[in-house]
C-alpha cells in the first residue's frame, strides 16, 4: 500500500545518516553542476524572453533535483520520454547547453529545425531524449511500447517517462500504466507533482490521496518521494530502474516538488498560487539542500560553489552568443521531413513558394507573441 | 455601442448567455480562476460562481464527454478546449458521440453543446499551437462548424451557437483575438448560423475565406484595386452546414473564384467549395478556381510567416484568376 509520506534522504542540515548514493565525488559534483546549469539556463532564457529575443520559455526553478536525480539512475543506452519541463535530464547526460539554445532561438542549427516552439527540444544522442510533444500524456504509452520493444529485441534497456501531476488526468497516463502493468514492461513512470497544472492545483486534478496510489489500480508498484531531495529521487529511481532491468516490471514514482515559476513565460502564477505556498517551497530549494549535503560531506571546497556558478553562467552566456549568430532555417525545412520521401504535391508547393518569393519578395515576420 | 476586441466580444457573449439562462455553464482547463489562458472567460467565475464556471482536470476527453452528458440532461454546456491542437483526445466523444447521438437515438437524445476553441497560426505557436483542424469536423455529419472573424459576429454567432439544438464546434481565430476591434451591441442579439457575410464588395473576383484569413484577403483586395481589379471578399462564417446557394450565387456573379484558408490544402475546406462550383456553376466560370492555403506539411515555428497565406499569395491568386 502506498504511503503518502515522501521518502527523503538529505536532512535539513545536510546529513544523510550513512546513506550511500553509489555516486563518486565527481559524479555528485556533476549532479550539482547540472542543477546549477538548469537554473542558469532558465534565468537567461527568462531574460531573453522578456527582452523579446526569444518567444517563449518554460521555467524549471524548483524541480531541478527531480530531473537530475532521476536522470542519474539511467545509463546512456536507456531512453527518456520527457515532458516539456525535463531538460535537466538531457543536460545531465551531456547534451551541450548550446544545442538547447539553438532550439530556444529556433535557428538553423536547432535539432527540431525551427519547427517547434522553444523548449520543445530534439537532440542527437548522447542519450535517447525523445523530441517533445505539446499535447499532454501522449508520450506515456509510447514509452511503454519502446520498453516492450527493448525486451522483445533482447536488450536490457530501461525507459523512463516523465509527466506532471496534471498529466495523470490524460488518457495516455491511464493507457500507459495499464499496458505496462499487464506486460510487466521495463518502464519507469515519473510523475513530477509540482503542485500546479497551469492554474489548477494538484487537489483539483484528483480526489486520490496521492498520485502514486493510482499505480495500485494497474498493479504497478509505486512510491512517493521528496522531489527536492536529489539523493532520495535517485534512490527510488535506481530501485525502479533495477526492477525494470531485471524483468520485474514497471514502477510509478511520484516526486513531490514545486514549480517556483509560472507554467511558462506567458503565465503569471501570482494570480493563482498563494504567496505563502511559494515562500514555504522557497525554503525547500533543492539546490540549497544538495549544497548542504555536499558541504556536510566535505565535497564542496570553499569557493567551489561560486566557481561552478560562474562557470555555468559563462556556459549559457556563450551558448546565447553562439546561437544568436545563427540565422533562421532555410525555407526548404518547411517541406522536408514530412515523409521519408518528398511527395510530388508537397514539392510543388515548395516550388510555388520559392517562385512567389522571386516575383513578389519574401514574406515578413509578424510580431506574433505566444500568449500562454 | 461599445467597441470591443474579438476576445472581449466572446467574453461578452458568454456573460450575456449566462445572465439570461442559468442552465448555461462554462468550463475547461484554466477557465475559472485564471479566466482562460487567453482570458476569454475572465471574471465569469467571479460573477456566476464556481458551479457555473469552473476548471476541470486536464482531460479534453473528460471535458467533452461530461459536456455531452450535461447537454443530454438539460444543461447548456459551453466547453473550452485550450487550443484546438489539443482537442484530439476528445475526438472520439465529438465524432462518435456528440455528432451521432440524435441519429442513433432516433431523436430521443441530443447534445446541444458548444465547444469553443482557439485555432490557427500567427502567434509563433509552432506545430502544436497553430493548427486549423476545421476539415476534420466538417467531415462529420451531425456537427455544426462556426468561425467568426469580427467582434460583432463573434458574439452574435456564439449566442446563436449556444441557442442551437445541435453540437457546435466554435473555432476562434486566435490571431485576431486582440488585433481586431469593432462595434458590438450590448445584450442579446444573434447572427444566424449558415449565413455568409460580404466583407468587401467587388464585381471582378470573389475570395471565399473565414477566420483570420478575412483581413488578409481584404488587404490583398485593396492592393488588387490599385491595379484595377475589384475583388469581393466573402466571409463564410459557418462552414457546416454551408449556405451552398449563396456560395454559388457569388461564384456565378463573378465567374472568378479564389478560396483561402490557412489549413493544409489536401482535402481542406477549399476543396469542398471548389467541387461545389465545379458541379453547379462550371458554365459561369471564366477561370479555374484557385486555392490559397497552408502547405501540406505540419505547421512550422520560426518560418510560420512563410507558411501562413499572406496578402502576397492572395494577391497573386486574385491577379491570376482576373487575367486568366
Amino acid at each position: 500500500m502506498t504511503t503518502t509520506e515522501p521518502l527523503k534522504v538529505i536532512e535539513a542540515d545536510g546529513a544523510v545518516n550513512g546513506h550511500d548514493s553509489g555516486l563518486s565525488a565527481a559524479e555528485l559534483l556533476h549532479c550539482y553542476r547540472t542543477m546549477l546549469l538548469v537554473r542558469a539556463f532558465d534565468a537567461i532564457c527568462l531574460k531573453l524572453q522578456r527582452a523579446g529575443r526569444i518567444g517563449f520559455s518554460i521555467p524549471n526553478e524548483g524541480v531541478e533535483a527531480t530531473q537530475v536525480g532521476a536522470a542519474s539512475a539511467l545509463r546512456k543506452t536507456d531512453w527518456i520520454f520527457p515532458s516539456y519541463r525535463d531538460f535537466g535530464m538531457a543536460l545531465y547526460h551531456g547534451v551541450p547547453a548550446v544545442e538547447m539554445m539553438h532550439n530556444m532561438f529556433g535557428n538553423a542549427r536547432d535539432g527540431a529545425k525551427g519547427r517547434q516552439m522553444p523548449v520543445h527540444f530534439s537532440f542527437e544522442r548522447p542519450i535517447h531524449f525523445v523530441s517533445i510533444s505539446s499535447p499532454i500524456g501522449t508520450h506515456v504509452p509510447q514509452a511503454v511500447g519502446a520498453a516492450y520493444a527493448a525486451r522483445q529485441r533482447g536488450e536490457d534497456t530501461v525507459v523512463l517517462t516523465s509527466f506532471g501531476e496534471g498529466g495523470t488526468s490524460s488518457l495516455g497516463f491511464h493507457s500507459g500504466l495499464n499496458f505496462a502493468g499487464v506486460w510487466k514492461a521495463p518502464v519507469v513512470f515519473l510523475c513530477q507533482n509540482n503542485g500546479w497544472a497551469i492554474s489548477c492545483s494538484a487537489e483539483e486534478q484528483t480526489a486520490s490521496e496521492s498520485f502514486a496510489i493510482k499505480g495500485e489500480a494497474y498493479g504497478v508498484p509505486n512510491v512517493v518521494v521528496d522531489g527536492n531531495d536529489l539523493l532520495a529521487v535517485r534512490k527510488v529511481a535506481l530501485e525502479a530502474v533495477e526492477r525494470a532491468r531485471s524483468g520485474e516490471g514497471p514502477t510509478l514514482i511520484e516526486a513531490k516538488t514545486f514549480r517556483m515559476g509560472g507554467h511558462s513565460t506567458s503565465d503569471d502564477p501570482k494570480k493563482y498560487v498563494p504567496a505563502e505556498q511559494i515562500e514555504l517551497w522557497r525554503k525547500r530549494d533543492p539546490i540549497t539542500r544538495f549544497e548542504k549535503f555536499l558541504t556536510a560531506a566535505k565535497l564542496l571546497a570553499p569557493g567551489r560553489a561560486e566557481a561552478l556558478r560562474r562557470e555555468v553562467e559563462e556556459d549559457v552566456t556563450a551558448a546565447v552568443r553562439e546561437a544568436e549568430k545563427v540565422g533562421p532555417p532555410g525555407l526548404e525545412t518547411i517541406f522536408s521531413d514530412v515523409y521519408a520521401e518528398l511527395p510530388v504535391h508537397v514539392r510543388k508547393q515548395g516550388e510555388q513558394l520559392f517562385d512567389l518569393g522571386r516575383r513578389r519578395g519574401d514574406a515578413h515576420a509578424g510580431d506574433g507573441k505566444f500568449p500562454l | 455601442m461599445p467597441t470591443l476586441t474579438l476576445l472581449q466580444a466572446i467574453n461578452d457573449g458568454l456573460r450575456t448567455a449566462m445572465r439570461e439562462d442559468p442552465s448555461v455553464l462554462v468550463f475547461g482547463e484554466d477557465v475559472g480562476k485564471k479566466g482562460g489562458v487567453f482570458l476569454a472567460t475572465e471574471n465569469l467565475q467571479k460573477e456566476f460562481g464556481a458551479p457555473r464556471c469552473f476548471d476541470t482536470p486536464l482531460s479534453e476527453d473528460g471535458i467533452v464527454g461530461t459536456a455531452i452528458g450535461m447537454a443530454m440532461n438539460g444543461l447548456k454546456p459551453v466547453a473550452e478546449i485550450q487550443f484546438q491542437d489539443f482537442i484530439f483526445p476528445a475526438f472520439d466523444q465529438i465524432v462518435s458521440e456528440a455528432a451521432k447521438l440524435r441519429y442513433r437515438s432516433g431523436g430521443q437524445y441530443t447534445a446541444p453543446l458548444v465547444i469553443r476553441t482557439p485555432y490557427g497560426g500567427g502567434i509563433r505557436g509552432g506545430l502544436y499551437h497553430s493548427q486549423s483542424g476545421e476539415a476534420y469536423f466538417c467531415h462529420t455529419p451531425g456537427l455544426k462548424v462556426v468561425v467568426p472573424s469580427t467582434p460583432h459576429d463573434a458574439k452574435g454567432l456564439l449566442l446563436a451557437s449556444i441557442a442551437d439544438p445541435d453540437p457546435v464546434i466554435f473555432l476562434e481565430p486566435k490571431a485576431l483575438y486582440r488585433s481586431v476591434k469593432g462595434d458590438v451591441p450590448e445584450g442579446r442579439y444573434t447572427v444566424q448560423l449558415s449565413t455568409l457575410r460580404e466583407a468587401r464588395p467587388g464585381k471582378d473576383v470573389v475570395v471565399f475565406c473565414y477566420g483570420a484569413m478575412v483581413p488578409v484577403a481584404v488587404k490583398a483586395a485593396e492592393m488588387a484595386a490599385e491595379g484595377g481589379i475589384e475583388t469581393r471578399i466573402v466571409d463564410l462564417r459557418t462552414l457546416l452546414p454551408l449556405d451552398e446557394e449563396a456560395v454559388l450565387e457569388h461564384a456565378r456573379s463573378t465567374g472568378r473564384v479564389v478560396v483561402l484558408h490557412e489549413a493544409p490544402r489536401f482535402c481542406g475546406f477549399g476543396a469542398e467549395i471548389s467541387a461545389l462550383i465545379a458541379e453547379h456553376a462550371l458554365e459561369y466560370m471564366e477561370a479555374p478556381v484557385v486555392r490559397v492555403t497552408g502547405f501540406d506539411t505540419p505547421f512550422p515555428n520560426t518560418l510560420e510567416h512563410h507558411y501562413l497565406p499572406d496578402h502576397r499569395r492572395v494577391l497573386d491568386a486574385i491577379e491570376h484568376v482576373a487575367r486568366f
